[in-house]
């Protein structure tokens, strides 16, 4: 049996999370004062995901660099290597929100979008 | 002279959304006046998710949320200027503004809308010691840099400050390689929301040191070290507690002051608590026909509440524009809503129990973190709202609803007190 602790993003309290384990299984979760943490907790310890945002070079348009981000959650284990992947990227304009900027990032299957018009 | 019906200065995503509620209004002749070379204000660089969960039900970033704003802009075919700067708003309505191509030029309005927006609380005005090297950014202008411009201001970072933005750029910094070191916070609390501090210094192992601040900047040419020590309760450094962190870049991260130098000369009448104008339920300043909304009404932590405020401040502005001084008349006077005991402010600071719609929403923030609470909104000496409530911080701003037919109903009312009251 281990415990993670976590802090509850539910709302403003914050509440302090133990969620007991058994191996990959959530046993309890407890110090929640509401349903809202103990939904959390188990999504967060058993597959935390993220959407991760970055932006990258973006040649011959109005700005220099176009916002992007995955098109949907990844494993929060991915962030690093999602990072790598979009080193060195350059685009060429016009970009439009969207658009795909690299696709099955990192092994995840999951695009990269512009998340911004760049003409 | 240019002759418009209304005139908002500042096409972020407050004069956005009150441009496209005008004209939705039944006003056509609206210009929108933007000193950057694009719309969409700060939501341009703030890249990362998490916005628009109220006002399009889905989590977009930043220029996401602002596209659908500004796609909304031009179907109404809505006139704006880019690359413009407002010098002056004159008492008659006339607003002076310049840019490259037509220099310095006069319009003239009926109405006009204030959406400016704040800026970041900077280095001089903080006092910190030390030198006064390179390497020393707002965290918003490092933001610009990294998101926008493709620069990385430093690899190893101190942050003062917990706010939003701050927390949020910790995470970015990290992402792009840097080596975030820590976060000091003055006070005891965090003024950033709880999701930031989880998902910006906790997923990357951040640590956040509360009392806590900055003593001295080392490095003459660029930032070499820098040394927070904790505060007592009287928030002065304690002797003993320094520590010291060799780093090339500090961010500020120490709040944000809405943009106001306009409001002022044109005689607005100022909250000395959110130094921005005080307003009645319409949004409008004590200057007839000159609405507010926005961060440079008072700061907001969700750009959502910005639009819905902005959008009321429109449908008031293009009834003013329709009506004349008459949107004013009501056989009811003006109650002030006076904010008491933990609650710092309220936006409105009065209203009007004849003329508001049936519900309205005043919103406040509270001056310290109070567990097992109530919010509590009092007509004259009788409570008529005591809502519980686990926790209420700073960094998270309250709401309360005020019923017409509760405040019409009332007789003799002179004035609603907002509170905060133990449990």
């Amino acid at each position: 049996m281990e415990t993670r602790e976590l802090i509850c993003i539910g709302c403003p309290m914050g509440c302090p999370l133990k969620v007991e384990m058994n191996n990959d299984e959530v046993v309890s979760v407890s110090g929640n004062t509401c349903k809202r943490g103990d939904v959390y907790a188990r999504k967060e310890v058993t597959n935390p995901t993220r959407i991760v945002t970055s932006s990258v070079i973006v040649e011959g348009g109005s700005l220099a660099a176009v916002s992007v981000k995955t098109k949907e959650d990844i494993p929060k284990g991915k962030i690093f290597d999602i990072m790598k992947d979009l080193k060195g990227v350059k685009v060429q304009a016009p970009v439009h929100i969207g658009d795909v900027i690299v696709s099955d990032v990192a092994g995840t299957g999951v695009d990269i979008i512009a998340t911004k018009n760049v003409l | 002279m240019l002759n418009y019906d209304i005139v908002i200065v500042g096409g972020g995503p407050a004069g956005l959304a009150a441009a496209v509620s005008a004209k939705r209004s039944g006003v056509e002749s609206i210009l929108v006046l933007e000193r950057d070379k694009e719309l969409g204000g700060i939501l341009n660089q703030c890249i990362h998710n998490g916005f628009g969960l109220h006002t399009f039900k889905e989590e977009l970033t930043g220029p996401e949320y602002a596209g659908r704003f500004i796609e909304q802009l031009e179907e109404e075919k809505i006139e704006y200027k880019l690359n413009t700067m407002v010098m002056d708003i004159a008492d008659n309505k006339v607003v002076t503004a310049m840019n490259r191509e037509e220099g310095m030029f006069e319009i003239q309005a009926k109405a006009i809308v204030l959406a400016m927006g704040c800026r970041e609380r900077s280095r001089g005005a903080l006092n910190i010691p030390g030198y006064r090297p390179a390497g020393i950014y707002s965290a918003g202008t490092a933001q610009r840099l990294v998101n926008m411009e493709g620069y990385m201001p430093g690899r190893e970072v101190v942050i003062l400050g917990s706010g939003d933005i701050g927390l949020i750029m910790a995470r970015r910094m990290t992402l792009e390689g840097a080596k975030v070191k820590v976060v000091a916070e003055l006070m005891p609390y965090s003024g950033g929301l709880k999701r930031n501090i989880v998902q910006c210094l906790d997923d990357y192992g951040i640590p956040l040191k509360l009392s806590h601040t900055v003593v001295d900047i080392e490095g003459k040419e660029r930032v070499e070290a820098i040394t927070i020590a904790e505060v007592g309760p009287d928030r002065r450094p304690v002797p003993g507690t320094e520590e010291r962190y060799t780093c090339d870049t500090l961010l500020l991260s120490c709040g944000l002051i809405p943009e106001n130098e306009l409001s002022r000369s044109l005689g607005v009448e100022m909250s000395p608590v959110t130094s921005g104008p005080l307003v009645n339920e319409c949004l409008e300043t004590n200057v007839e026909g000159v609405f507010a909304c926005g961060n440079v009404l008072h700061v907001h932590d969700l750009v959502d509440f910005v639009s819905e405020e902005a959008s009321a401040a429109g449908k008031h502005a293009a009834e003013y524009v329709l009506n004349g001084a008459k949107h004013q008349e009501s056989s009811a006077k003006d109650i002030p809503i006076v904010a008491v005991e933990g609650a710092r402010y309220t936006v409105p600071k009065s209203i009007n129990p004849d003329r508001m719609d049936e519900k309205h929403t005043v919103r406040f923030r509270v001056g310290d973190v109070y567990k097992n609470c109530y919010v509590s909104v009092y007509l004259n000496e009788e409570r008529i709202i005591h809502k519980k409530r686990p926790v209420v911080a700073p960094g998270e701003m309250e709401e309360v609803v005020l019923k017409k037919e509760e405040l019409a109903a009332f007789s003799n009312l002179s004035q609603i007190t907002v509170k905060i009251e133990e449990a």
